[in-house]
């Protein structure tokens, strides 16, 4: 969707004049930042840029992006976003989301939305709380998590959002930090440029009822030994000087990571994005422990699959191929189709 | 012309004798093929120029066992030479393919009424299925009513014996040999079905051949027998000249739809779960990709009619349908709809609830939910059509207010008329409203650059409806509470307070058309007022009253809000109002509320609608007392 002329936009030109209202020190604030700095790289004309959010501290989202918004109800955004998409096939459609939208009240629309592939950039702002509700556990609170409503821990198992989206066999996964704004951006464009639903969890901090949660990913000191950065076509190594790598284990079902000097060059496995397969993606993500140590980031799948509003469009296209009665003529041959009688 | 008299067969002399008006109800098993017997015999109906009413009548189970109460399937045709409401309170003929179904509507028959039986299905292990200890033919438990013994399905069978066909296949025409010989009885031309069969099985000429020699078979058999001395003959109805079709609610409410969008030149997005009785209504549309008509099966409800929504704020006609627990489910939605200001149909087929409640049955009891069933104050316009053929303009109507509105408008079709069938004047498309819209395409602030989306049209109180891809006009809406104008977020008290009132008024002053009375005689002091689907029975009630000398005036709400605007005029004027309900007095507390009028309100909920008689029976009861 990209232009023939340069439109020349800027960061400024994506701000809206509304009053940012999150919390000092939020991550939504740099996210926000990292978004509207990218935008202009689309080279699409703001009005055709649409960003749809549900209920929630990131759902306030649209709000402050200077292009067409909607702010909508709790889980539904992906829902709603559908809908436009796919009568509006002419629009860059955006879903901004949060754990609790996005997997707990909303989980049917996000899985369904993937499953049908539709033209939809999700970004699910993961902050592992509820917020805007003051401090509850979210679906992807850990277990034993100590809230407000759950004094004495939380018993439920979190979702890794990740898999969840590779089970509904989206098209295209992503994770990245709200902190790291240059690694944020290269997933927003690899996300940007993939026809069909583009699956992006920003690991974002809040600081006020869950503040540290990613600490282990962002600590300079620890950050390279938790962190694997995937990049497409290389071997997953990582670490001080690479000292980590992850390899499929002869005999298992998924990935491991083990010592790279102890481990033959060739048994490191070559990042491949575009494998058929989910399970591959599956696999990455199943790497990170409790303690966040083996998180990869970066774009996990991508994959070709036609969109949902393509195949639409081109069932409605193919329909009318070769009508040339106008609509009102075909309307009255409908309404007079059948058994008819006349009366005189 | 049709002779007076038939010769046939063994020097067999047919009677033939005038009727200005028949019920037929076949019933069999819900794997017997009623539905389309009944079908075919109402379109041979139709060619003949009556006027017809239909009610079909099925389980929810899509193959209850056979045999037994629960799978009985019936399809009831009213058919006359004038203009006729209803489908008939009670069955003249009554076609009974086995035992159950003889049990399950003996009931309904008045004494005289003819009775066909499959004789082959009154077998002793069929008998004991539903409770008869004795056959009934056997006995005289049937003695008040003329019973024509028809060994239907070994007839049916031998007609076939030298066939190609399986015998089970055989078995399965016996539903055309029964039509057969009903065509044959009432002089119905059977053109329409030969050409409908040829169709139907154009993949199996086996069983084309096979169901058009049960068929005729069955006619033949009317003519030769000596049991059936008498044809009947009912002469076409006086009716507006034009074209017509036998139209079912749902197929006229889908053509509506449609209509809407060619006459907006808006696509057309359906979002909907499939739900009964709903789902016709997205299984017709579905064939009309090439009028620019978009249908998605959603996940849920919940996104059914989120997807609806988010294709009207694209600038598309956003529709979603479903019945009672759909639009539960669709509530919230339905509210941002109202917070957004936005075009949204939402058409509620209702039937039997709470619940699953009785999904195959007809209720007109979602009217509170449509008027008041959301969080906060959400008004929305409510339509509901009144017969099958009324849902085609009832569409249209809703679709109007919709978008020149920019509201949500629910549409409350039901069970009755949503299946229910009958011939439709086939209405010119120039005819039709205009139903174009401008979308914004420019900034409408003073200063000529801001653009606010919340500013109205003094006229209509509508907001602008300013697309996505519009230049200049971006701008963000939402579910939080909107500043005036700017569509800002706003917290402010008085602002709430001005919104909220806004909302009401814009739904409020909608122009609809006033109430039309009718009232014959002109001297009625009683008015019966009804809503949607009881149009019919109620008509037919007064007619009878009227016809005994008795005054009375109907009235009929299409547009339940806002209601029109003489309303309270018209109630006033009468000494009694009695409304009528499929529920349990969900218009009369609002009649009551809204104008102070002591209105009797009268209710039944058995999942079926009102029969002529008993509204009779009742108003006459009022009538004696004002």
């Amino acid at each position: 969707m990209s232009e023939p002329v340069a439109l020349k936009l800027t960061a400024k030109d994506f701000k809206s004049d509304q009053e940012v209202r999150w919390c000092p020190g939020c991550g939504d604030y740099a996210i926000l930042a990292a978004v509207q700095q990218f935008m202009p790289e689309l080279n699409i004309p703001r009005e055709r840029i649409v960003f749809v959010s549900g209920i929630g501290c990131s759902s306030r989202f649209p709000y402050y992006m200077n292009t067409y918004g909607m702010h909508s109800i709790h889980g539904r955004a992906p829902a709603i976003a559908t809908g436009l998409s796919a009568t509006r096939p002419d629009l860059s459609v955006w879903v901004v989301t949060g754990d609790g939208d996005a997997l707990s009240i909303g989980g049917n629309h996000l899985i369904h939305a993937l499953r049908r592939n539709v033209n939809l950039k999700i970004l699910l702002f993961n902050n592992r709380i509820y917020g805007l509700t003051k401090g509850q556990y979210s679906p992807t609170s850990e277990v034993g998590k100590i809230t407000k409503s759950t004094p004495v821990g939380s018993a439920d198992a979190p979702f890794n959002p990740l898999s969840l989206a590779l089970g509904a066999e989206a098209t295209f996964v992503g994770r990245t930090i709200d902190s790291d704004r240059k690694h944020l951006q290269s997933v927003l464009r690899a996300a940007a440029e993939h026809q069909g639903s583009a699956f992006v969890e920003i690991y974002q901090n809040c600081n006020i009822f869950n503040d540290g949660a990613f600490d282990q990913l962002k600590d300079p000191g620890i950050r390279d030994d938790h962190l694997i950065r995937l990049e497409h076509g290389q071997p997953i190594t990582f670490g001080a000087d690479g000292r980590f790598c992850v390899v499929h284990p002869p005999g298992g079902f998924g990935l491991e990571v083990r010592d790279t000097a102890a481990t033959p060059a060739g048994d490191i496995v070559v990042h491949d994005a575009t494998v058929t397969d989910p399970a591959y993606a599956f696999a990455l993500s199943r790497l990170p422990g409790l303690d966040l140590r083996n998180t990869p980031i970066g774009v996990f799948r991508a994959v070709d699959r036609p969109s949902y509003d393509s195949v639409v469009q081109e069932q409605l296209a193919a329909a009318r191929s070769g009508v040339t009665e106008t609509p009102e003529q075909q309307l009255a041959s409908l309404l007079n189709s059948g058994d008819t009688w006349t009366i005189d | 012309m049709r002779p007076r008299r038939a010769k046939r067969g063994a020097g067999v002399t047919k009677q033939i004798r005038q009727l200005d008006r028949v019920v037929i109800r076949f019933a069999g098993d819900s794997g017997d093929g009623m539905q389309l017997t009944g079908d075919r015999f109402t379109s041979e109906t139709a060619q003949l120029g009556n006027d017809i009413s239909t009610l079909p009548n099925f389980p929810a189970e899509i193959r209850a066992p056979a045999g037994t109460l629960p799978g009985v399937s019936s399809f009831q045709v009213h058919f006359a030479d004038y203009d006729i409401l209803t489908p008939g309170d009670a069955p003249n003929v009554l076609v009974a393919m086995n035992p159950a179904a003889l049990k399950a509507n003996l009931a309904d028959l008045p004494r005289g009424a003819d009775i066909i039986v499959n004789t082959d299905e009154f077998t002793r292990r069929n008998l004991a299925k539903v409770g008869y200890q004795a056959n009934p033919l056997d006995d005289d438990s049937l003695a008040g009513y003329v019973v024509h013994p028809v060994a239907l399905t070994s007839m049916t069978v031998g007609a076939l014996a030298e066939l190609e066909v399986s015998k089970k296949d055989a078995e399965r025409a016996k539903n055309m040999f029964a039509l057969g010989l009903l065509s044959w009885m009432y002089s119905r031309p059977y053109e329409s079905t030969l050409r409908f069969l040829e169709r139907k099985f154009a993949k199996r000429p086996e069983l084309v051949a096979a169901n058009k020699a049960a068929f005729k078979a069955g006619w033949n058999f009317g003519e030769t027998t000596e049991d059936f001395a008498v044809r009947y003959e009912v002469k076409p109805a006086r009716m507006p000249s034009g074209t017509y079709r036998n139209i079912t609610g749902n197929a006229a409410l889908s053509l509506g739809l449609v209509a809407a969008g060619v006459r907006s030149g808006l696509p057309v997005f359906l979002g909907a779960y499939p739900i009964t009785p709903a789902s016709d209504i997205l299984h017709e549309l579905s064939k009309h990709k090439r009028l620019g008509v978009l249908t998605m099966q959603a996940e849920d409800e919940i996104a059914a009619v989120g997807a609806a929504l988010g294709a009207s704020y694209g600038g598309a006609l956003g529709i979603t349908t479903t019945s009672g627990p759909g639009v539960a489910l669709k509530s919230e939605t339905i509210s941002l709809a109202v917070a957004l200001e936005l075009p949204l149909l939402i058409v509620d087929v209702q039937r039997a609830g709470p619940s699953t409640g009785m999904p195959t049955k007809t209720e007109q009891a979602d009217l509170n939910m449509a008027l008041f069933g959301r969080h906060g104050e959400a008004p929305v316009a409510v339509i509901a059509p009144r017969s099958p053929a009324d849902c085609f303009h009832a569409a249209l109507e809703a679709a109007r207010i919709a978008l020149t509105y920019r509201t949500p408008v629910l549409l409350l079709s039901d069970n009755y008329v949503a299946n229910g069938s009958e011939p439709w004047l086939l209405p010119d498309v120039e005819s039709l409203p205009d139903l174009r819209v401008e979308f914004a395409s420019a900034p409408n602030g003073e200063d000529g650059t801001t653009f606010l989306p919340y500013l109205r049209d003094p006229e209509t109180l509508a907001r602008p409806w300013a697309i996505p891809g519009t230049p200049g006009l971006e701008h963000r809406i939402g579910g939080l509470e909107k500043a005036d104008k700017t569509g800002d977020i706003s917290y402010d008290p008085a602002n709430h307070d001005f919104m909220v009132r806004t909302r009401a008024a814009r739904i409020e002053t909608i122009p609809v058309p006033d109430i039309e009375v009718e009232d014959p005689d002109g001297d009625a002091r009683v008015l019966v007022l009804g809503w949607g689907s009881t149009y019919g029975p109620i008509g037919a009630a007064c007619r009878g009253l009227r016809q005994r000398g008795l005054s009375v005036a109907q009235a009929h709400l299409r547009h339940l809000a806002p209601m029109p605007a003489n309303l309270g005029q018209v109630l006033a004027a009468y000494d009694r109002v009695v409304i009528p309900e499929m529920n349990l007095g969900q218009l009369a507390q609002v009649i009551r509320g809204r104008f102070l009028v002591d209105a009797i309100s009268y209710n039944q909920v058995r999942g079926l609608p009102f029969t002529a008689v008993e509204l009779e029976t009742m108003l006459e009861e009022v009538l004696k007392n004002v």
